[in-house]
């Protein structure tokens, strides 16, 4: 009967409980990676699960083991159509999803019970390197809890669901300081911990160096943070708050571009260094992908690994691909800029033919000018002045949904038909109409306001706040900002987007938004994100030496960090088992009197099993040493009374004592 | 004096049932404790006799009631009939009226039959046409049963297993023992020809010394410890009920009254429990009766340290 039952039963089988502790974390391991894994792979997981809970449910066996294998490899000839490779962040994630929820369905043993849980560890880790958000990092402490809840449940107790979750987070709890230790000490590498290979910067979203009709306003559709800034001191008022991007001087007739010439780095000016009108502030920059550093029309100083051009944009050599914060300090707009004079070549540079009507007012206007009282270097200015007077006179609307523009005469198209459009076509036809009047012009981008947040007391600038206005030479000023917006739409400059554009235009999320309690609380989430990104995220080399150094480490290099990093780990350690020896019960002295006499026998190799009652314990020794009888029988005898009988006092102890420390064992035969 | 009495009942049931004085002392534990037997094993060795010799050196009387699957509860509890004469109902006691009752193959009788039995054991007391009746005092119920998978039997569900203080097996005897016994006189002769060892009398006043035999708080932080573990340990379907926590130390007390001693020692715990947890315990994941019960209890003693 023994011999039939051999095969069957496995060592150690999972019980319904333990099972069900590891189908109900699977899909909380899971869940942060659905978003960006291909979607065949997400359903797959959802349908597996499923399958997996009602095999549970219905007390039925694992799926046969061919189907398994054929179901592993199907999976596997996904992720690599998928990805046409197995190397990397994305396939290596959709290989763990595959293989987690393979496992769950092969599960057995407790051995199996194992690797699933650290395989949901280990999953868990991954979603870190797509995302580092504050709900992410809740999310996973969550699922944390859950997962060693289901790991503690393969140990040998048997426990209600809420003490076996309150035990998990009980033993995460007490883990915590050594994260803290491990979080402030660990040497930190600069740039990002893990260089990903390519797949790893898509989908970042901000200005770029083209602007076509529709690229800016489609970006204003966005809530996005673009960046954060911390001023030292008041935030200057809202129409200088122009961040300055990507200035862009060639035109297609069409579409705007920087063009290929290579930044020249902007001579420093020894004179502006002394100048005090200047803000100091510090911007925390979401990564974008590409190289400008946003800072207030004008920058004086540039930070670290990055130069400021002639034409005043604040360049990073590296792409800003995670997120960066750097401390500028600007000018604003109350003196006339220097910079580079103009090159005709690029800042006065018009494909000829196209636009004949544009060209044909402004020849008019400079003809005009020329022949009147302010002649000669007036001139230019009063046709700038001329042309906003021109949008401001004429019925030009500010609107986010401008008609279409075709054709290669797209800016006559613009100035005399529809004259509907946004921020980008009227900097565009500014700049246009000003290079056809012979005065040397530039589109800038960046963008314009911001949003401070009570709470914190941070300006937030969002993709909505994206904004193109116009540079033009003035021989005696130098080069001048012109936004030709803020004569359309004054309301944009001064009061931000939302106010700027007539009712029922489509508004990106909570710009318009007009609950004061929802406000409220986006401004709360705002600020705790923020805190977030600066204090955990932005942890780097830098931060950690301020810290460090001021919490008292002189000089933090990565051998004192990491002395004091084993050190605090070790101390905690010791102070946590000092704890949990204390909490123990104390021992009586009787106990104290009896263990010893185990201690005492165990060098003749006779122990008392922690299992083994005294009088069992007594005939055992009394077997292997019979010389040991006596002694023996009459410290059971006193032990029995003391602890399971009536026997008390500080007499029967002490004799107790007294025999156990008598006792002679003599040395091996 | 009284221990001698126990000894002498001991020494002489073991004259009959031999090499089984361990499975006497354990019947002897569970009649002191108040508590009803259980006697699981195959037919033929010594179940029946193990009863009768019991009952005759206790000076117990003794029925017997062999069950069937055609059998009611009034063949055992009694029945009331019209009595011409005096035109009244007559309650006419059915064999359960007896100090010592051993109930043979009690899983042949019909559910319905065992279910009326084992509510007279707990209640010591039979009801009949609304007329209440005391069962005689003391009163202990020997039940045979053999193991649960032979066919046409109703095996007895967990909650009427907790009825039971101690389930026993008895065993193939020992090769010395055996040839004792093939070489000995008809036990049905020795059975007979015992005398009483002592009386009812004296019985009662044993199972109310019980009362006196110490329980240190120690030894209850040791009960307490393996009653836990049980619940904790995923071997096990469910752990023990506190029922089953407050038999363990009324057996382990009456363990310890038979060995003279008045006070219990862990020893006596792990004694007793082979019997009073083996059938009250179920592997989570062998097949039934893929453990005994003896391994059940070992594997439970060597789990929890005596704190």
């Amino acid at each position: 009967m023994a011999a039939k039952h051999k095969k069957s039963p496995p060592a150690h089988p999972l019980t319904r409980s333990q099972q069900a502790w590891l189908i109900a974390s699977a899909p909380l391991t899971v869940a942060p990676g659905i978003a960006y894994v291909p979607g065949w792979l997400a359903a797959s997981v959802g349908i597996a699960l499923l399958w997996r809970a009602v095999l549970w449910w219905r007390h039925a066996a694992a799926p046969p083991r061919w189907l398994l294998n054929a179901l592993a490899l199907a999976g596997c000839v996904g992720v690599f159509l998928s990805f046409r490779h197995f190397f990397g962040k994305d396939p290596g994630v959709a290989l763990l999803i595959l293989f987690l929820w393979l496992k769950l369905l092969e599960m057995r043993q407790a051995r199996d019970g194992l690797v699933v849980v650290f395989l949901s560890y280990f999953l868990l880790f991954t979603h870190f390197m797509e995302a580092q958000g504050l709900g992410l990092a809740g999310f996973t402490v969550l699922a944390l809890v859950v997962v060693t809840a289901a790991l503690s449940s393969l140990a040998q107790t048997r426990q209600s669901v809420a003490a076996r979750l309150r035990l998990s987070a009980l033993m995460l709890a007490q883990a915590a300081p050594f994260m803290l230790i491990l979080f402030l000490l660990f040497p930190r590498v600069q740039g990002p911990l893990w260089g990903m290979p390519r797949d790893a910067y898509s989908g970042m979203s901000g200005l770029s160096d083209v602007m076509e009709p529709g690229s800016i306003s489609n970006l204003s559709l966005s809530g996005a943070v673009a960046f954060r800034v911390r001023f030292e001191g008041d935030i200057p008022p809202r129409h200088s708050l122009y961040w300055r991007g990507p200035v862009l001087r060639q035109f297609d007739g069409r579409a705007w571009r920087a063009g290929f010439q290579r930044p020249i780095r902007r001579p420093q000016d020894p004179q502006e260094m002394t100048l005090t009108d200047s803000v100091r502030y510090t911007v925390t920059l979401e990564p974008h992908n590409r190289h400008w550093l946003f800072a207030l029309e004008m920058p004086l100083t540039a930070p670290a690994d990055a130069i400021i051009s002639n034409d005043y944009q604040v360049l990073s050599k590296q792409p800003i691909r995670s997120r960066i914060r750097y401390d500028m300090q600007s000018r604003l707009n109350a003196l006339p800029q220097t910079g580079a004079a103009p090159a005709p070549r690029t800042d006065l540079a018009l494909r000829p033919g196209n636009n004949p009507r544009t060209r044909a007012l402004l020849e008019n206007w400079r003809r005009e000018l020329n022949t009147g009282a302010d002649a000669g270097a007036n001139a230019d200015e009063a046709i700038v002045h001329r042309m906003l007077d021109y949008f401001r006179r004429e019925s030009f609307f500010y609107t986010l949904t401008p008609p279409l523009l075709d054709g290669r005469h797209s800016v006559d198209q613009f100035l005399f038909e529809t004259r509907r459009g946004f921020c980008e076509h009227y900097a565009s036809a500014f700049v246009f109409a000003m290079r056809t009047a012979g005065i040397p012009a530039r589109v800038v981008t960046g963008y314009q306001g911001g949003e401070r947040n009570p709470v914190d007391g941070y300006l937030i600038v969002r993709q909505s706040d994206a904004h193109a206005w116009a540079e033009v030479w003035l021989a005696e000023r130098g080069w001048v900002r012109v936004d030709p917006t803020a004569a359309v739409a004054p309301s944009r400059i001064e009061a931000g987007i939302a106010s700027a554009l007539a009712e029922g235009e489509p508004l990106p999320f909570m710009i318009g938004a007009d609950l004061d309690w929802l406000r409220a609380m986006y401004f709360r989430w705002d600020a705790v994100t923020n805190g977030w990104n600066q204090w955990v995220l932005g942890y780097d080399t830098l931060r950690q030496r301020e810290t460090l150094s001021r919490l008292g480490m002189r000089q933090p290099n990565w051998k004192s960090m990491t002395t004091a990093m084993a050190v605090l780990c070790g101390l905690l350690l010791l102070g946590l088992t000092f704890w949990a020896l204390h909490k123990r019960a104390r021992l009586t002295p009787v106990l104290r009197a009896w263990n010893r006499l185990s201690r005492r026998l165990k060098r003749a190799g006779l122990a008392r099993q922690d299992w083994e009652g005294p009088a069992d314990y007594a005939i055992r020794v009394t077997q292997a040493r019979p010389e040991l009888a006596r002694p023996m029988a009459d410290i059971a005898s006193l032990y029995i009374g003391l602890r399971y009988g009536k026997l008390d006092g500080q007499k029967p102890l002490d004799e107790l004592r007294r025999l156990i420390a008598g006792l002679k064992i003599a040395r091996q035969r | 004096m009284s221990d001698s009495l126990m000894d002498q009942t001991v020494r002489q049931a073991a004259r009959v049932v031999l090499g089984k004085e361990r499975q006497i002392r354990l019947a002897l534990a569970c009649l002191l404790a108040r508590g009803h037997l259980l006697i699981e094993d195959l037919p033929g060795v010594g179940k029946t006799i193990l009863a009768h010799v019991l009952a005759k050196s206790l000076g117990l009387d003794f029925h017997r009631i062999q069950c069937t699957a055609d059998m009611l509860p009034a063949d055992i509890l009694g029945v009331s009939i019209y009595d011409r004469e005096r035109s009244t109902f007559q309650f006419h006691p059915g064999p359960i009226f007896a100090q010592l009752v051993l109930v043979d193959e009690i899983n042949r009788a019909t559910p319905r039959t065992q279910s009326a039995l084992l509510e007279a054991m707990e209640e010591h007391q039979v009801t009949c046409e609304g007329e209440t009746h005391l069962l005689p005092r003391p009163f202990f119920v020997i039940a045979t049963q053999n193991p649960s998978h032979q066919i046409g039997t109703f095996p007895l569900p967990e909650s009427q297993l907790d009825r039971f203080l101690m389930r026993i097996e008895i065993g193939y005897p020992d090769p010395e023992a055996e040839r004792a016994l093939l070489g000995g006189a008809d036990r049905r002769e020795l059975v007979a020809d015992l005398g009483p060892c002592m009386t009812p009398e004296n019985l009662i006043e044993l199972q109310r010394s019980l009362q006196n035999v110490h329980v240190s708080d120690a030894l209850i932080a040791y009960v307490q410890a393996l009653v836990e573990h049980t619940r904790r340990a995923p071997d096990f379907k469910t752990g023990l009920s506190p029922r089953a926590g407050l038999a363990l130390l009324r057996a382990a007390r009456a363990w310890a009254l038979i060995d003279h001693r008045d006070l219990v020692l862990p020893e006596d715990i792990q004694a007793v429990l082979p019997a009073v947890a083996g059938h009250r315990l179920h592997p989570a994941n062998s097949a039934p009766g893929a453990q005994t019960a003896a391994d059940i209890a070992t594997a439970l003693i060597g789990a929890v340290p005596i704190p």
